[in-house]
């Protein structure tokens, strides 16, 4: 079982992310769980989402403490809530930034695999949210599928099609051009 | 066919696949998605039935309560201050021995004012009369609501049931579920036709003043139907595993066979427990888990068949009767009533504090350390 853990703003879209990515694993024929955080939503405040994809039947029903990948949907996460506890050795981080991977050390990490893509740029390009508040969720997704080969980009591409209501086309565009441009 | 569809989904799937004629709710948080999804579908005209608007939970079982005297298979949802805002309604449910099919989305009593799981208020429901199940997954809230028709449909039964999901971790968590197909469910599941039914064509009274001469009978035919409850249970689970390959039953043992310690749950805490159970096993530990599915009619003879012959037992409640102990712990400790056999009394989770796979080993590793007692709280902080 791999279990995904994601870190985002609220707002960004971190819950529907977390949907979409165990939509795109099912798709494939693999079992899947996808849930937030349960806290008060609010705008801006620090939210998680977790996604397990599993061969087998998944069973388990609480948080995901030793996550394999984490994937940062907000660079000003880092250093103001605890991203990497828990994250198993060689555990992949993405992370929605300008900056290379090299920029980025996590002390208390063991051996993590770290992975950037300018998802907030790549997102209003494709006109989705605004330049103060660009909606990530769907174009780190790509870079989700490239950094970790969980799923393919045609799945995340279907999954992001069927799950968003507007703006299908551009979404999944975004999705599919941080797959492309993926650092790390 | 198979979707991935969160808790409330699956609910408001299980009653449209059900063909519930009517439909009456009230809003509340985590509940509200259930009536949502419902009040679209009939909106779409994809479920031909009547959605009756409300201005509380109280009306909404009321609405239930009349459309099924009148004969109509009905449907409603709810969470804690609601369902405790029915409870009045829910005696005359059960009493006037009407099958109604209830999903509630278990969720703590305020204050401190909380939206996240706790059972404390199905709980303090238990003696209205209803049929009470507790669901691990959101397959077993669909599957459910499908099976408790069928069960509370037969006329040596009439009685409603309260099919109970934990707030969040089942209710806004997505995972794989069946929905199967049309024609299977409909051949599980006929059309509702009660014998007695409110008609202007064949005058009945129902409800009416009940002098001692008869209130006492009407109990003990309350009592007879749960107890014909608990082997239609067993009957329409094995039937439905025949036609849809899952199992259910009153109860669920996991690894209990060779069990040693064998821990006793309920809810989504049981799929986890499952998951802990493998690691202790893993290491050597004869570790089993007991999920029991059914607070009432509440099985004693399978809960006593599974946990005789483990050498010592822990019970783990989402809920305190304050003054006493956690309320499962109350039903297995009476049904074990002359065994030898020590049981521990754990609380987690109230308040939808999260349960690990590493509070339930320790719930193990304590019952190593430690005499039996009546009330553990794992974690909490004094």
């Amino acid at each position: 079982m791999i279990e995904i853990r994601f870190h985002g703003r609220g707002g960004q879209g971190a819950v529907k992310a977390s949907d979409i990515l165990a939509m795109a694993a099912f798709a494939e024929g693999k079992m899947v769980q996808a849930f937030p955080f349960f806290g008060v939503e609010r705008r801006g405040a620090p939210v998680t989402a977790f996604t397990r994809i599993s061969e087998d039947e998944i069973r388990i029903h609480c948080y995901i403490y030793e996550p394999d990948v984490l994937v940062i949907l907000d660079p000003t996460l880092i250093g103001a809530v605890p991203l990497t506890d828990g994250l198993k050795p060689g555990g992949k981080i993405i992370i929605n930034t300008t900056r290379p991977p090299a920029d980025f050390t996590f002390p208390k990490a063991d051996d993590p695999k770290v992975f950037t893509v300018d998802c907030s740029s790549i997102a209003l390009k494709h006109r989705l949210g605004s330049k103060e508040a660009p909606i990530v969720n769907t174009a780190i997704l790509g870079a989700v599928a490239k950094a970790t080969n969980l799923v393919s980009i045609n799945s995340i591409m279907e999954a992001v099609k069927e799950k968003i209501p507007v703006n299908k086309e551009e979404n999944a565009l975004a999705a599919k051009e941080t797959y492309q441009k993926l650092q790390g | 066919m198979k979707k991935v569809l969160t808790g409330n989904f699956a609910a408001a799937y299980g009653a449209t696949a059900a063909k519930v004629d009517v439909v009456s709710a009230y809003p509340i948080t985590p509940q509200t998605t259930i009536v949502e999804i419902l009040s679209e579908i009939v909106a779409d005209g994809l479920l031909d039935a009547d959605f009756i608007k409300v201005e509380s939970e109280h009306s909404a079982m009321a609405a239930c309560i009349g459309a099924q005297a009148v004969g109509a298979r009905t449907f409603t949802a709810t969470s804690a201050q609601g369902l405790a805002l029915m409870h009045e309604m829910l005696h005359w449910a059960a009493r006037g021995r009407l099958p109604i099919v209830m999903a509630n989305v278990n969720r703590a009593m305020a204050p401190g004012w909380s939206i996240w799981a706790d059972v404390t208020d199905s709980v303090a429901q238990r003696d209205t009369g209803w049929m009470q199940v507790y669901c691990e997954n959101n397959q077993e809230v669909f599957d459910t609501i499908l099976m408790s028709y069928k069960v509370g449909e037969y006329e040596d039964v009439l009685l409603p049931t309260l099919v109970n999901l934990d707030a969040f971790f089942l209710s806004h968590t997505s995972q794989v579920v069946d929905l199967y197909d049309e024609k299977t469910i409909d051949a599980f599941l006929p059309e509702y036709n009660p014998k007695i039914k409110l008609d202007v064509k064949d005058p009945r009274s129902f409800g009416a003043l009940t002098s001692p001469e008869h209130y006492y009978e009407f109990s003990y035919k309350m009592q007879i139907a749960q107890e014909n409850a608990r082997s239609r249970i067993k009957e329409v689970s094995a039937e439905f595993e025949k036609r849809f390959g899952r199992k259910y039953d009153l109860i669920e043992a996991y690894r209990c066979e060779d069990a040693e310690t064998v821990l006793v749950d309920y809810g989504t805490i049981a799929g986890t427990a499952k998951d802990a159970v493998d690691r202790m096993r893993d290491r050597g530990e004869r570790v089993g888990a007991l999920k029991i599915r059914y607070l009432r009619p509440f099985p004693v003879k399978e809960v006593c068949r599974i946990l005789n012959s483990a050498r010592q037992v822990g019970v783990i409640d989402r809920a305190i009767s304050f003054g006493h102990e956690g309320p499962f712990f109350t039903e297995v400790k009476a049904a074990m009533y002359g065994s030898q056999i020590p049981i521990w009394g754990f609380l987690a989770g109230l308040g939808g504090r999260d349960v690990s796979i590493a509070d339930i080993e320790s719930v193990v590793t304590h019952m190593k350390q430690n005499e039996p007692s009546n009330i553990i709280w794992i974690g909490v902080k004094k």
